[in-house]
């Protein structure tokens, strides 16, 4: 099961290669992480999609809160929570294929952020399967680089990490 | 580039401008710590020059840094409180790491200080760097770099809290040379007290599940409890004794809890696992409730997963949420303290005055009697070989169980866990997560550093004791008067024992040639040896050592190579599964 893992931790250096060492050392999966600062700058949040058994995701929340410089964490996908990541496509864009991509790109409310007379680079914003069927979207030999941000979530309503 | 500048005294006048070195001396004395294990080094030279000229803290000089992390956590296990080490970057750092993983994976208090190079230089690949924060990572509980000497004294603290509160376990502070500058001098407080708003480990457990747990054993026909290291890391011997006796159940330690209970006492059916006994892992197999306290479930202890404890409901007590169904699910989880959640049942029971089903129990302990009189433990007692079980049951006799007993790795410490009886906790004292030969003669040091007047002796292979060899000088030179019991099998018996069983007996590089005399060596160190070939001579070398009350004698007992460890359970196999001397039983 895909998993969202949602961690507010100490700012500190080092504490991001604590959690990825934590899941390179115990085998755990990492799908996306992505991790910055929050209003208060002694504090980052990070957000780890993850995948594995429900006993595979209990030890790894369980890890995940042992080390000393996380705060807290919630598990996202025990609830209901929104998740969105950016991409950035740059696209080949010559000939009939430049309206293509600008509809597609509307289509799913994209924005063109940069031209040229032969390319696109289209940004995009969402969770990650609509990321993905863009990318199914458009044809495959017209993709010159795909960025993704990488997965960030927050849980709906009242429900929030802070501390 | 060194920076120079004095900062300026802040408020409260009373305050003494130290260096960084200064105040890790002075922080160190007001922690209360007495002894310093260590080795310098070029990064580590502000320090030594603080430590220089004062006696409060003792500094022990090792021979090689591997022994400094080893007799801090030998002294750690023996007292309970946080050993703490020196050791310069680099190669000062990267020795002790074994011996920072040895006490992570037994969650020993520890702190270590590793030298470094100075701050504007770390990531040049500077002289004697290495990245110790990084190296240490995964083999400790926490770790700190000093950036700034105003932060090294709150540093100091926090490393000694995290290591020792919650589950315990070592901690390194990387010090830059330049934190440590003579010429920089800042105003120093004692730290008193320390908040961590991302670390607060729970000490209480949750009432709701402790009554659930007590339901659950008072409606036992079959309890078992299997208690391990939490509980001498908490200080709960007493609480746990109480326990057992109230509900009159049987128990097991881990090789971790020996000493947790009685080992004398009718209750205890000895070690469970691998080299368990036949009683133990057999009412492991059978009971209907196990009570587990602060044990973590390991696989010498486990043995096949889906095996484990068939017809069991399961209660576990331990302080780290991570070691609660991390192998094993269980049915009734307690978050806490060991010592603070066996006083909460202990109350509840007395409380209720609630008893057992006593015609069930009765049952259960004459099913056990049936089991023990299996005699797993026998062995051959009228061999013209000295068999390596009489030099321990030996030991036992000669010292009358009054004694901290140290071991290092490999068959030997499997009999001395098995004929040993540790009446109390944190006498015996081995590495058993991590399993670090190496380990028997500094950790004695570290014990008979801490107990001065108390017997200490370590029992060790001759393979196991070649690995910190160099520690003889210590000794000599701390006056240490540790009696080493070396059981030379002339192999490394427990691998031996692995290839005969598992590889048709093709010992592949388990037998040492051109092995030192050790009486020789003792000799050159400064201390007593004696070879020991006989059985009839045993007692009597036994009893002369300890007689040598002030010297380090050195016992090497030329004992039966073909010895073998048994019961034994074949990893991967079930509790019922053992192996009881060529005879097999299941
Ligand atoms: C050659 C060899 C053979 C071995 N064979 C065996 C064998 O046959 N049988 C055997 O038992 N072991 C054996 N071992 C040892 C084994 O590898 C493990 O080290 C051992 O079983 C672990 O013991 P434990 O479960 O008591 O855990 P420990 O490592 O002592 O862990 C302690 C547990 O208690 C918890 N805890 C700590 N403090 C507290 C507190 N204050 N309150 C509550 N909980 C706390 C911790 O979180 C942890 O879960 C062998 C080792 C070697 C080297
Ligand atoms: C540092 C280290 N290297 C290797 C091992 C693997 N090992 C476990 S027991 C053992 C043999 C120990 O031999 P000895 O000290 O003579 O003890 P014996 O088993 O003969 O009693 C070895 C090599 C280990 N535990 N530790
Ligand atoms: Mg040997």
């Amino acid at each position: 099961m895909r998993h969202i893992i949602s961690i507010l931790m100490e700012n500190e250096s080092g504490a991001l290669s604590r959690v990825a060492g934590l899941f390179s050392a115990r085998g755990y999966n990492i799908e996306s992480l992505t991790v910055a600062p929050t209003e208060d700058p002694s504090l980052s949040r990070m957000t780890i999609v993850t995948t594995g058994s429900e006993e595979i995701i209990e030890q790894i929340t369980k890890q995940l809160n042992k080390l000393i410089d996380v705060v807290k964490l919630i598990d996202l996908s025990e609830g209901e929570h929104i998740e969105r990541e950016l991409m950035m496509i740059k696209l080949k864009a010559v000939g009939p294929d430049r309206d293509e991509i600008k509809r597609l790109a509307d289509i799913f409310r994209g924005r063109i952020i940069d031209v040229t007379a032969s390319t696109y680079t289209v940004e995009l914003t969402g969770p990650g399967d609509k990321l993905n069927a863009f990318i199914k979207a458009v044809d495959g030999g017209s993709i010159m680089e795909v960025v993704r941000t990488g997965v960030s979530g927050i849980a709906r309503g009242e429900r929030s990490l802070g501390l | 580039m060194i920076r120079r500048f004095r900062l300026p005294l802040t408020g409260s006048g009373g305050n003494v401008e130290l260096s960084g070195g200064e105040i890790l001396v002075q922080f160190l004395k007001d922690e209360g710590v007495e002894f310093v294990f260590g080795y310098p080094g070029g990064a580590v030279l502000h320090i030594y020059d603080a430590l220089y000229g004062q006696d409060e803290i003792k500094h022990i000089l090792v021979r090689h840094e591997q022994a400094a992390t080893h007799a801090a956590d030998g002294y750690a296990r023996a007292t309970g409180k946080t050993g703490v080490v020196l050791v310069t970057s680099g190669p000062g750092a990267t020795n002790a790491v074994t011996g920072i993983a040895t006490a992570y994976m037994d969650s020993i208090p520890m702190v270590v200080i590793t030298g470094q190079v100075p701050l504007p230089v770390i990531g040049s690949d500077a002289f004697q760097e290495v990245d110790s924060v990084g190296i240490t990572r995964p083999c400790v509980k926490h770790n700190f770099l000093v950036k700034d000497v105003r932060d090294l004294a709150e540093t100091l603290k926090k490393a000694f809290y995290v290591a020792s509160t919650g589950r315990p376990g070592p901690v390194v502070v990387d010090i830059p040379k330049d934190i440590t500058d003579p010429k920089v001098r800042i105003p120093y407080t004692y730290p008193k007290t320390v908040a961590m708003r991302s670390y607060n480990p729970v000490v209480k457990g949750h009432p709701v599940q402790i009554k659930r747990a007590i339901d659950l054993l008072l409606g036992a026909r079959r309890p078992m409890i299997y208690s391990g290291g939490g509980v001498v890391l908490s200080g709960a011997a007493e609480e746990l004794t109480a326990l057992t006796r109230r509900l009159g159940a049987p128990i097991t330690n881990t090789l971790m809890g020996l000493g947790a209970y009685p080992g004398t006492d009718s209750q205890f059916l000895g070690m469970l696992g691998m080299h368990g006994t036949y009683e133990a892992n057999m009412a492991m197999h059978e009971c209907d409730v196990l009570l587990a306290v602060g044990a973590r479930f390991d696989d010498r202890v486990t043995g096949k997963l889906e095996q484990f404890c068939p017809t069991a409901k399961i209660i576990h007590i331990d302080i780290d949420p991570a070691s609660i169904s991390k192998t094993v699910k269980v049915d009734v989880p307690i978050v806490g303290d060991v010592k603070t959640v066996l006083q909460d049942m202990l109350k509840i029971l007395e409380k209720e005055d609630a008893r057992l089903d006593e015609v069930a129990l009765k049952k259960w302990w004459e099913q056990i009697e049936q089991w023990r009189a299996t005699d797993c433990l026998a062995y051959d007692r009228d061999s013209e070989l000295i068999k390596p079980q009489f030099v321990i049951e030996k030991l036992y006799e000669v010292t009358r169980g009054d004694l901290y007993l140290t071991s290092d790795v490999g068959q030997h410490q499997m009999f001395a866990a098995q004929f040993f009886k540790f009446d109390q906790p944190r006498r015996w004292i081995n590495s058993g997560g991590l399993g670090t030969m190496g380990f028997g003669l500094p950790a004695a040091m570290g014990v008979q550093l801490a107990y001065p007047d108390q017997k200490v002796a370590c029992v060790t292979g001759e393979a196991s004791i070649q690995m910190c060899i160099q520690e003889l000088s210590t000794a000599m030179q701390y006056h240490l008067p540790i009696k080493i019991v070396n059981l030379n099998n002339r192999y490394m018996g427990m691998v031996r024992q692995w290839q005969e069983f598992f590889y048709e007996k093709r010992y592949s590089m388990s037998y040492m040639d051109a092995l030192p005399d050790f009486v020789k060596l003792a000799e050159a160190y400064g201390h007593v040896g004696m070879r020991i070939e006989k059985p009839a001579d045993v007692e009597g070398a036994l009893r002369e050592a300890f007689e040598l009350k002030d010297r380090l004698v050195f016992l090497d007992f030329i004992t039966d190579q073909t010895e073998n460890v048994y019961p034994m359970i074949e990893a991967g196999k079930g509790h019922h599964e053992m192996h009881l001397s060529n005879r097999e039983l299941a």
